[in-house]
């Protein structure tokens, strides 16, 4: 377990601005406490200062998880973010997705053509069976 | 009845007395030795009783000892005693028997490295005065240690000497040569114990050939030596069935599990902060990296056009000039564009965030 690198914070951050842009920063910096980005095994994880004292008793091979996992770096040091950090972006969300097209071209396109990628984890068409079709 | 009584008491008295004879009292056929200092006493009457007891010895061993015990405090109550803070105390004599060691023989030390010269050359310890005539301070002074005789760190005057800088401190001068002496002296000692009680010293121990090396010295010695080339072993081959040494790169070095939590944070602020403003950073190394190159090349454009002049006017001279000349400016021309550079961007910090790590190119120093 150790604390990110600057570069390994640089990329995970530039993800998570992806969904919830400046609001990032109410994640960093908490009024009801310090929070922190551990990484172990990979994995980033989300805990905080008092959790993490008592993380930190347990030995590296021995512990599985702490806090809220985020996301891992893979092989190639990308950042995937995982369903599990839903709860704390849910709050700060910002708009439905990914465009599709420019800016410019969203003007000019005709009105039946796909302009948002609404990503999605693969659990959310199960989730909300009711509302979709 | 009185009479009685007091008759009574006086016989019981005196029967008390007895029994407190025989108590004290033991019937021994050989005297005790005794060791008072060592609270020792030894019986060398021969153990009939004991031996008669047969199976259960108890009763016997329980009265022997007894017996044995009240020789020895019968002994001790007759040493001559003091008073010591409200207690009255028995001045015990010195120990007479002799015990034997506690911790084994200590095994001989090495010799040190003046030893071993000396023992080699002959040279035996000259026999020294304790004390010197100081002229001075007209007085006997110690050879050497504190107020010596000679003390060059204490004189009061000392002449400029004919070649050194007249702005120059001769005292300062003399006390920090004092104290390099000294220091060279406990390392030397150090040197000498870590060599006593064969400690890791990091010392060029293996790397000289000496034929009865062991494996693992032999093994450092060829890594040292295969990294001391002009290129710090980036082009040396390797044996046809050699394996590439692990483990051999620089350790990454973390930040602490519980930094300083505050730090952090302003140091992720920060990050997002520059990520979120959205004029594009300049990236110091990058930008040098670039203008550095595009010099490179217009020089190299620049030499072939002369190159291609001179062969037209003839003579062997003009690229072999020009190659001598070449690397020189390029240096200077390579300092100048970085000291422009330099002014012109960010603080450091921001720059060497961005450039530190290796991104594709060509990176150059």
């Amino acid at each position: 377990m150790r604390p990110l690198t600057e570069e390994e914070t640089r990329v995970m951050f530039e993800k998570i601005a992806k969904y919830i842009g400046e609001n990032l920063q109410l994640l960093v910096d908490r009024p009801d406490g310090t929070y922190c980005f551990r990484l172990h095994n990979d994995r980033v994880y989300y805990v905080s200062e008092k959790i993490l004292k008592l993380a930190a008793n347990i030995s590296g091979d021995k512990l599985v998880s702490l806090g809220t996992c985020f996301g891992k770096f893979t092989k190639t040091h990308k950042f995937r973010l995982h369903v599990t950090a839903l709860d704390y972006l849910a709050p700060y969300a910002k708009g439905f997705g990914v465009a599709a097209k420019s800016t410019q071209d969203c003007r000019k396109v005709d009105p039946m053509a796909i302009v948002v990628f609404h990503q999605a984890d693969i659990g959310e068409y199960v989730r909300h069976e009711e509302t979709l079709t | 009845m009185e009479g009685q009584s007091v008759e009574e008491l006086l016989a019981k008295a005196e029967r008390d007395e007895a029994e407190k004879l025989q108590r004290i009292t033991v019937h021994k056929e050989l005297e005790l030795e005794f060791d008072l200092g060592n609270l020792l006493a030894s019986d060398r009457n021969p153990p009939t009783g004991l031996r008669r007891a047969g199976a259960t010895p108890e009763a016997e061993l329980q009265a022997l000892a007894r017996d044995n015990t009240q020789l020895l405090i019968n002994q001790l109550w007759q040493l001559p005693t003091e008073r010591v803070e409200e207690a009255l105390v028995a001045r015990l004599p010195e120990p007479t028997t002799r015990l034997p060691r506690e911790k084994p023989v200590p095994r001989p030390r090495p010799l040190t490295r003046w030893q071993q010269f000396a023992r080699l050359k002959g040279i035996r310890p000259k026999k020294k005065t304790n004390l010197v005539w100081d002229e001075v301070s007209g007085q006997w002074r110690r050879r050497w240690g504190y107020q010596r005789a000679r003390d060059d760190t204490k004189e009061w005057l000392i002449e400029v000497p004919g070649g050194a800088d007249p702005l120059e401190d001769q005292f300062a001068k003399r006390i920090q040569a004092k104290k390099e002496r000294v220091a060279k002296n406990e390392l030397n000692r150090l040197r000498n114990l870590a060599r006593a009680h064969k400690m890791q010293v990091p010392s060029a121990a293996g790397l000289h050939p000496t034929g009865h090396q062991s494996k693992e010295e032999l093994g450092r010695a060829m890594q040292v030596a295969k990294v001391s080339t002009a290129s710090v072993g980036r082009f040396q081959e390797r044996l046809p069935k050699e394996k590439t040494p692990r483990g051999s790169g620089k350790k990454r070095k973390f930040q602490p599990l519980f930094g300083d939590f505050a730090a952090e944070k302003k140091s992720q602020l920060e990050l997002l902060r520059v990520m979120n403003s959205k004029k594009p950073q300049l990236d110091v190394t990058r930008a040098t990296n670039k203008q550095m190159r595009e010099e490179d090349q217009e020089e190299a454009a620049k030499r072939r056009k002369m190159s291609q002049k001179s062969k037209r006017k003839g003579g062997r001279q003009g690229p072999g000039g020009k190659r001598k000349g070449a690397p020189p400016s390029q240096g200077g021309k390579r300092n100048r564009a970085l000291g422009g550079r330099m002014n012109s961007g960010p603080p450091p910090l921001g720059g060497k965030r961005k450039g530190g790590q290796h991104r594709g190119g060509k990176r150059r120093k």
